[in-house]
């Protein structure tokens, strides 16, 4: 989460709060809603890196509240993250050992393990698309994850495809 | 007499044209019931275009047995089984075959009108289907002034039209794009809902997961037929893990 908060708050000064809201905001129903104790531990191990620095903000009848901003330093990691390659999916498939090891066991053959995952997938691409259905048209970040993540499955359920013509 | 709306017994077919014969469709069993939706998926050259063609009564089977709505249909002659499928069956394909000098509109009523569907009739269900696949407003156009994808829903409106026992489908969003595709899925479902029977070879997983039953075939033999299973998840956090 470091990376999101610094991002955030190179737009402006916030407080944990705030940052909260607004994480909620850009990625509306997407994002698993972040606990605020969560980001105020983040928020503290920003500040000791001397990524971020707090001012006290005075409130009338509340105690003050700290408000976070971007210092230099911090600016700088953030360029250094928004400019590196980032990784592709890594195709480190649980379901592939089991189907490459499956036959030494004697437990199961690859012809049924494969047919059993093709209607797991399925069952779930059938999830995302009940997903899809209720997802406010508006919600375009949300909208883009779950098709984002219905292109993975159809990769998966090609790959299994290529794997029972090769392998069963 | 089976309840089952279409079912095939002990199914194969043997092409025998070329040096070798070879066998497509290797003794297949399939019973769908009424209103149900079955995926047949699997890889190429697993025969699953021969068994819907033969289902659908357009290709010959080599032996087995064929039944439609509790009559045996692959012993008729070629004329009787063409009327039968003219009322009973719809079918939809990769390719279109619309017919070229009719309208999207005429396209659409006429196998609704071959089946013996009032003109009326025919009409409202056209304006209906046509509406539901956004395609409202070409009605009298013809297919020719239509992109791939407003074409490929005109074909699964036309086989929709008779109201069939039966919707045959051979990789029917094969070359949509995700916008047509979304709208075809719409009207899938919906008339699944409606009971409307469905028989659907298909690659494309979207499409796949709407129905209730995945038939997997391998070298033209069925090695897996069983549901798919409904979670009904909450809501996007639940499914997509960002880290």
């Amino acid at each position: 989460m470091r990376p999101h908060l610094l991002a955030l708050l190179a737009k402006e000064p916030a407080h944990g709060y705030e940052l909260k809201q607004a994480l909620e905001q850009t990625f509306g129903s997407a994002y698993p809603s972040p606990n605020i104790g969560q980001i105020y531990v983040t928020l503290g191990r920003l500040e000791k890196d001397g990524l971020v620095r707090a001012v006290d903000v005075e409130q009338s009848n509340r105690p003050n509240k700290k408000v976070y901003y971007l210092t230099a330093k911090g600016r700088d990691s953030l360029v250094a993250w928004v400019e590196e390659p980032t990784e592709g999916p890594r195709v480190r498939d649980e379901f592939f050992m089991k189907l490459v090891l499956a036959p030494l066991t004697g437990i199961a053959d690859r012809m049924a393990l494969i047919s059993r995952q093709r209607r797991h997938y399925l069952s779930l691409m059938a999830d995302l698309n009940d997903l899809l259905s209720r997802t406010d048209p508006r919600d375009r970040v949300a909208g883009l994850l779950i098709e984002g993540a219905m292109l993975h499955l159809q990769a998966d359920l090609d790959w299994l495809e290529r794997c029972q013509e090769d392998l069963a | 007499m089976s309840a089952a709306v279409l079912k095939a017994v002990n199914l194969v077919k043997i092409y025998s044209g070329g040096a070798l014969p070879v066998p497509a469709v290797r003794g297949v069993d399939l019973e769908v019931e009424e209103g149900e939706f079955v995926a047949i998926m699997g890889p190429s050259g697993s025969g699953k275009s021969t068994l819907v063609h033969m289902l659908g009564g357009l290709d010959t089977r080599t032996s087995g047995e064929i039944w439609l709505d509790g009559k045996r249909v692959d012993t008729l002659s070629e004329s009787a089984w063409a009327l039968l499928r003219r009322e009973k069956v719809g079918f939809v394909f990769q390719f279109f075959n619309l017919v070229a000098n009719m309208t999207v509109a005429d396209n659409v009523e006429l196998p609704a009108l071959l089946a013996g569907i009032s003109p009326k009739e025919a009409r409202e269900r056209r304006e209906s289907l046509l509406a539901a696949l956004n395609l409202g407003d070409r009605a009298d156009a013809a297919p020719a002034q239509l992109s791939g994808g407003e074409q490929q829903r005109v074909a699964l409106a036309r086989a929709l039209a008779n109201k069939p026992s039966v919707l045959l489908a051979d990789e029917p969003t094969g070359n949509l794009d995700s916008r047509n595709t979304r709208d075809v899925l719409r009207l899938l479902g919906e008339v699944h809902k409606q009971g409307q029977t469905i028989v659907m070879v298909t690659h494309d997983a979207r499409v796949a997961s709407l129905a209730d039953r995945l038939v997997s075939l391998f070298d033209g033999q069925i090695v897996d037929d069983g549901r798919i299973a409904r979670r009904r998840t909450g809501t996007a956090r639940e499914v997509i893990d960002l880290r």
